[in-house]
């Protein structure tokens, strides 16, 4: 038994005859942009890593298509438990720019306050729950918030990510038969790019697809094409409606590739054909979306410039502004321990305090080893 | 989220006697009555009950939305509860034996015990991870081992561990209200060994205060949990014999009340620490060093660790790997007589 690839766009980015979901004008070139501005990012952040001046970065290049089209799908009252490749959403979300980019830099403008690595977002304001490394944990959180929105009546979907190396992971296990015994309202995306760091898909599994594993947990599973924007939206689409209707979850898995190595500590190279590479980049989900617009004539040179332009302006300012912002004050190591502080983390505290005081102590700022 | 607070159980007024397993299920109940945020769960609370009768009573009174099994698996219970947790519940997970836990400990470490600290504050997760812990019941290994120091070991988790009824059910209430995450280990082998008088109603026993068991004037034992009782007959014994022992419960061992156990130290200038962990690295290790940076001058002698064995926990055995009142009667000795 294997699963049809869902696909809409053709490769001259036609949409197949009666599945193109029609999405007005303004919000294609919407998404277009959120795509082009979520590349930009991955550009920029990874120069900054390869100039010495944040700590560390993980590109998502190769998958806009597969997490925006996925998020599209969802209310922004719904909640997101993402995995760490999926940044365009804080875009989609309205999350401004600067406060991504204090992120990495682990500034005082960081909503994290400096806490994580770059990348590992938190943003309550968009319901995006904060990122962990450890994979997979996500998939079981998120299943028993849909079993909390069930208790509670609520009509809140849950959308969470996972790679194909997640697959592999207890939660995900765990957390596809908790949502599906309790009927959980939770959409699972599997972004299938294909590679665990250095490690292809099918050194993971055995299985003929990723999506095909719902079958075991008895929930509807769909394979689509993750470098296409719309097949991906109309998957997702029909799993939180279906969410959202009281049916239980789906196990989407998005077919797509990463197209950089696994982080800025990493060099694909070192393990990866360069045809693979190739042949996927024939297939790269914004240049298959421009040529869709194109033929829609909601996509030109001019418009193509526009959005370029204005990510870079937009993030280059939110740089400028991010670098200079002073690191989180030293006393905000010991906050968000606890809600308060314990007696043992105020001794803590004053014992750095008196040190810092003294001199020497903490003088030096650490230096990026990744 | 806000509570809808109905307080039904609030007119309860008097006490009741009733057993340490008793009073932890009069604590969910209250709980339960007073803030629909709370749902408790795990593997067979449900009709059952719990396994050691935790839960009974539960389902029949708030029904499955509120108490109810869940798939046999640790990483499962403690993900669903941080997922719960995170959204503005407040999830009560009941881990079979503690024993078990340890599927789950991803989701308690790297997880529940990091969400408000990783998001800034953003995310918090306010819930009790309620496990059977310890030895003394012939349980062998897997139905017998106390781990809390990794629980301890792990900032951002609090750790309680009641000795009495009144405590157990004291000490819930306040874990249940807590802002953060709480592991609420239950001393098993106590759980109907004697009984004791516990308010009805509200009754909330603070985290972080250290209760003072017995007073003494020439030792004190630091202990928590079962080993509580042990180390108070032992003090009765040690009286006839001429030695006046403090025994302080720490109830708490994550904040851990420091004053309190600073205080008895300095009076007595004689510490024994009595836990059936492992001895090594066991929570005495860090009470011995806490003694030693901050008391050293008032000690007579050393501090001594009546423990657990270095050895996994024994079937057959299991009477001489637990600390009995011998043992801490030995410990007590060695103190004047190093």
């Amino acid at each position: 038994m294997s699963l049809e690839l869902l696909t809409i766009l053709d490769k001259d980015g036609k949409a197949q005859k009666g599945k193109d979901p029609n999405l007005p004008a303004a919000e294609l070139q919407k998404l277009y942009r959120l795509m082009v501005t979520t590349r930009a990012l991955d550009d920029r952040g990874l120069a900054l890593q390869r100039q010495g001046r944040i700590g560390f970065y993980l590109q998502s290049t190769g998958q806009e298509a597969s997490h925006l089209g996925a998020a599209y799908a969802l209310k922004d009252s719904d909640w997101l438990f993402p995995a760490y490749r999926q940044p365009g959403i804080l875009l989609l979300r309205q999350v401004p720019i600067d406060k991504i980019i204090c992120e990495w830099f682990g500034n005082s403008g960081d909503t994290s306050k400096g806490r994580q690595m770059p990348v590992h977002y938190s943003f309550r304001q968009a319901n995006f729950v904060s990122i962990s490394s450890p994979i997979g944990t996500q998939l079981t959180q998120a299943a028993g918030a849909g079993m909390a929105a069930r208790i509670r009546g609520d009509d809140t979907v849950f959308m969470t990510f996972c790679g194909d190396g997640g697959t592999s992971s207890n939660d995900f296990h765990t957390g596809l038969n908790f949502a599906a015994v309790y009927k959980a309202p939770v959409v699972f995306i599997c972004e299938n790019n294909g590679w665990a760091i250095s490690v292809p898909s099918n050194k993971q599994t055995c299985s003929e697809s990723m999506a095909i594993k719902a079958d075991a947990y008895g929930m509807p599973g769909i394979r689509v094409d993750g470098n296409d924007l719309l097949a991906v939206y109309r998957a997702c689409k029909e799993a939180v409606d279906r969410a959202r209707r009281g049916e239980g979850p789906t196990l989407i898995e998005t077919v797509t590739y990463r197209m950089a190595s696994h982080s800025s500590s990493d060099d694909a190279a070192r393990y990866r054909d360069a045809k693979e590479y190739e042949a996927w980049k024939k297939k790269d989900p914004i240049a298959r979306f421009q040529q869709y617009l194109k033929g829609k004539k909601l996509w030109n040179e001019a418009f193509e410039k526009e959005c370029v332009e204005a990510a870079k302006a937009a993030i280059g300012a939110a740089v400028t502004a991010a670098e200079a912002m002073a690191n989180p004050g030293p006393e905000t190591l010991f906050d968000d321990v606890y809600m308060n502080l314990t007696p043992q983390l105020k001794e803590q505290r004053q014992e750095l305090h008196d040190l810092m005081a003294k001199g020497g102590v903490g003088a030096e700022v650490g230096h990026f080893p990744l | 989220m806000t509570a809808t607070k109905t307080k039904p159980g609030a007119g309860e007024t008097g006490t009741k006697v009733m057993t340490m397993i008793e009073a932890i299920t009069d604590a969910m109940r209250t709980e339960m009555r007073n803030d629909d945020r709370v749902v408790v769960f795990g593997e067979d609370v449900g009709k059952k009950g719990g396994v050691f009768g935790a839960t009974m009573g539960l389902f029949d009174e708030f029904g499955e939305k509120r108490c109810f099994d869940t798939p046999l698996s640790e990483c499962g219970i403690i993900g669903a509860a941080v997922g719960m947790a995170v959204y503005g519940m407040r999830p009560i997970a009941e881990i079979q034996f503690l024993d078990f836990i340890y599927p789950a400990f991803d989701q308690i470490v790297s997880e529940a015990a990091k969400m408000r600290y990783r998001s800034g504050g953003e995310y918090t997760c306010p819930m009790v991870i309620r496990s059977p812990y310890g030895g003394g019941i012939r349980g062998g290994h897997y139905h017998s081992q106390s781990s809390e120091a990794y629980f301890c070991h792990t900032p951002g988790l609090k750790v309680v561990i009641p000795s009495t009824p009144a405590d157990a059910k004291g000490l819930l209430l306040a874990s249940i209200r807590d802002e953060d995450p709480v592991m609420f280990l239950e001393p098993k082998r106590i759980y109907r060994h004697g009984k004791g008088e516990v308010p009805l109603g509200e009754h909330v026993v603070p985290l972080g205060k250290a209760r003072i068991a017995r007073e003494g004037e020439d030792v004190t034992i630091l202990s928590y949990g079962a080993m509580v009782s042990v180390c108070e007959q032992a003090a009765a014994t040690a009286a006839q014999a001429g030695r006046s022992v403090e025994v302080v419960d720490l109830r708490t061992l994550v904040p851990l009340d420091e004053a309190t156990v600073l205080a008895s130290v300095k009076k007595t200038g004689r510490v024994v620490v009595v836990y059936e962990a492992p001895k090594t690295c066991g929570y005495g290790a860090e009470l011995s060093a806490l003694i030693a940076e901050k008391c050293i001058e008032w000690l007579e002698g050393p501090v001594v660790r009546v423990a657990g064995f270095d050895t996994p926990f024994p079937y057959t055995l299991e009477h001489l790997y637990m600390p009995d009142e011998k043992r801490v009667l030995a410990g007590i000795e060695k103190t004047f007589t190093w």
